[in-house]
C-alpha cells in the first residue's frame, strides 16, 4: 500500500465522519422534537429515535477518537446501526402499527435518502480497511 | 418564512455544496472561495432566522411545528461553522468535501424548514 493510497483512505474516513456527524445532528434534532412535543403518542418509536441518536453520536466520536478501544467502539456502534436499520426497517414494513411515526430507521431510512442503510456498510468497509493500524500487538 | 427566499437559499446552498465538492475533487485545499461560498450560505441562514422571527408579526405564521422548525434552523446555523472550523484545522482537499457535505445538508434542512412552515399542517 503506497502512501497516496493511505492518504486517500484516510480522506474517505474524513468524509465518513462528516456524514456521520450530520446524521447524528439530524437524529438528535428529530428525537428532541418528538420527545418534547408528543412522547406519549408513540413512546417506543421515540425512545428508539433517541437511542439511534445517541448511537450515531457515539459512532461519530469513535470514528474521530484514536486508539484501539475507540476502534472497537466504532465497530460496535456501526454494527448496531446496521442491525437497527435492518430490523426496524423490516418491522416498519411488515407491521406499521409498531411504529406509528417515523424514526430515522423506518422503511430502511427512507426519510433520510436511505443514508442510514448505506452508511453503516461504508463505515464497516472503512473500519475493515483500517484493521492493520489497530491490530492487537502481541 | 418567505417562499421565494427559501427557494433561493436552497439553490445557493446546493450550488455552494457542488462548488466545494468540485474544488475538493480537483485536489484543492479549502480557500477563500470555498469558505466564502460557505459563509454566504451561513449569512443567508442568519437572515432566515431574522425573517422567521419577524414574519409572524406580519401575518406570515408557520403552519407546522414551530419547535421542529427552529431545531432545524439552529442546527443548520451551528453546522456550517463546525465544518468551517474543521477546514481551518485540517488543510487538505478532504476538508472541501466536508464543506460540501455541510452545505448540501443545509440545503435539505432549509427545504424541510419550508415544508414545515408552509405545508406541514396547511
Amino acid at each position: 500500500m503506497d502512501s497516496t493510497d493511505t492518504r486517500r483512505r484516510l480522506g474517505i474516513g474524513r468524509a465518513l465522519i462528516a456524514v456521520y456527524g450530520v446524521l447524528a445532528l439530524a437524529a438528535t434534532g428529530r428525537s428532541f422534537v418528538q420527545i418534547v412535543t408528543r412522547f406519549d403518542e408513540a413512546p417506543v418509536a421515540y425512545a428508539l429515535s433517541a437511542l439511534a441518536a445517541v448511537v450515531y453520536i457515539v459512532a461519530t466520536v469513535a470514528l474521530i477518537a484514536p486508539g484501539r478501544g475507540w476502534y472497537l467502539v466504532a465497530w460496535a456502534t456501526i454494527g448496531f446501526e446496521f442491525i437497527g436499520v435492518l430490523v426496524v426497517g423490516a418491522l416498519s414494513l411488515f407491521d406499521p402499527a409498531l411504529f406509528p411515526d417515523d424514526t430515522v430507521w423506518s422503511f430502511f431510512g427512507r426519510g433520510y435518502l436511505f443514508i442510514p442503510l448505506v452508511l453503516p456498510l461504508l463505515g464497516m468497509w472503512w473500519l475493515w480497511s483500517q484493521r492493520d493500524r489497530f491490530a492487537r500487538k502481541a | 418564512m418567505i417562499d421565494w427566499f427559501a427557494y433561493v437559499q436552497v439553490a445557493i446552498a446546493v450550488l455552494a455544496g457542488l462548488f466545494c465538492l468540485v474544488r475538493g475533487f480537483m485536489g484543492r485545499k479549502p480557500d477563500d472561495f470555498t469558505l466564502g461560498a460557505t459563509t454566504v450560505v451561513e449569512v443567508l441562514l442568519l437572515v432566515q432566522l431574522v425573517v422567521a422571527l419577524l414574519a409572524p408579526g406580519f401575518g406570515n405564521v408557520p403552519s407546522g411545528n414551530v419547535l421542529e422548525f427552529y431545531t432545524y434552523l439552529v442546527s443548520a446555523i451551528i453546522l456550517l461553522p463546525l465544518a468551517g472550523l474543521w477546514s481551518l484545522i485540517e488543510r487538505n482537499k478532504w476538508s472541501n468535501i466536508v464543506l460540501a457535505i455541510a452545505n448540501l445538508a443545509v440545503a435539505v434542512m432549509v427545504y424541510r424548514m419550508l415544508q414545515i412552515w408552509a405545508f406541514q399542517l396547511a
